[in-house]
């Protein structure tokens, strides 16, 4: 089979979306937000396409990473300027 | 293996409330227990300290927005239904107390919420420089995208300084993009819960979510070459 022909079928199979295409609507997808007949052909893309494969792994890596930056606490003189005001909260509205 | 016992203490961290559920805490609150009070500042405050800097220009404007956000939650605290989280309430308020403030800190911050859109992203937010743009490979992916291997979130987690460079990706992000990110991905709030601290519509948030972690990834796909590149 030539390139072009080769290429052509492979598409077909894929369902029509290019490696473009199911990279911009990657977030539908891992979202949930995706109608069936788009998501049976990003999945018959992404069953033929190991680079997409690829690309959807790396984002739900980036979304793990970013679920497990630490957050900087507050400094010290402001957490304690709360714990007064609470404490005066509360004595005015006992 | 160093990694792995690291690993485990990040997910073995105990959270402060483990024996309580939340109705109590809102009881103890409104009882004026102070122990409950300093533990809810310190396990959300630094969550909302990460979020008020999505919205104002300085951190020490955000430190005063975190402020005012608690003084809200002591007026608040009675009328309280607990319909939504502790969390997902505590975001709401800051959200409200951080627009405001941002809006008089700074026009540009401002002018971005009344579009709801400050994106200078053009078309669908995919990295066009990524792609074949002409003839018959055209879509194609330009240089095809590699396996990340295994270990990866949980060493990018644990590096300072993929942390500081993730950081700082998302500091130069456009504001909007910003807040979405923070919320779904960093907080982990669900995508409706977004929608409605944010007060934009899903298919809005989606796609800020979309052009922001698309962002994000490509920051982290430079470290993920050195790392793979290592190996051999
Ligand atoms: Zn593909």
């Amino acid at each position: 089979m030539n390139y072009n022909l080769k290429q052509q079928a492979m598409t077909y199979m894929a369902g029509n979306l290019t490696c473009q295409e199911v990279a911009s609507i990657i977030t539908e997808y891992l979202e949930d937000a995706m109608p069936f007949s788009t998501r049976l052909r990003f999945h018959l893309h992404l069953g033929l396409c190991f680079s997409c494969r690829n690309y959807l792994k790396q984002m739900k890596y980036t979304i793990q990473t970013l679920g497990k930056l630490p957050t900087e606490p507050i400094a010290p003189e402001i957490r304690e300027e709360l714990l007064r005001r609470f404490r005066h909260w509360k004595k005015d509205n006992p | 293996m160093v990694l792995l016992r690291l690993v485990y203490i990040a997910f073995a961290m105990p959270n402060a409330f483990e024996n309580l559920d939340e109705s109590q805490v809102l009881e103890l609150l409104r009882n004026g227990d102070e122990a409950t009070f300093a533990q809810v500042v310190d396990q959300y405050s630094g969550s909302l300290l990460r979020l008020a800097m999505a919205y104002v220009p300085s951190r020490a404007v955000a430190e005063e927005v975190v402020q005012e956000t608690w003084l809200g939650v002591f007026e608040g605290l009675a009328r309280f239904e607990g319909r939504s989280s502790f969390k997902t309430w505590l975001f709401t308020i800051l959200t409200n107390r951080a627009k405001t403030r941002g809006q008089r800190e700074s026009r540009y911050v401002g002018l971005a919420e009344k579009t709801g859109m400050d994106d200078d992203d053009a078309g669908t937010g995919v990295d066009l420089d990524l792609f074949i743009q002409a003839g018959t490979r055209a879509g194609h992916w330009i240089e095809p995208p590699h396996a990340w291997d295994h270990g990866t979130p949980e060493r990018f987690a644990l590096s300072k300084e993929i942390g500081e460079q993730i950081e700082r990706a998302i500091a130069a992000l456009p504001h909007t993009q910003r807040q979405v990110i923070t919320l779904r991905d960093l907080e982990g709030v669900s995508s409706e819960e977004v929608c409605n601290i944010m007060g934009v519509t899903e298919t809005n948030q989606r796609v800020l979510l979309h052009r922001a972690r698309t962002r994000v990834r490509k920051t982290l796909a430079s470290f993920a070459k050195e790392d793979s590149e290592s190996l051999q």
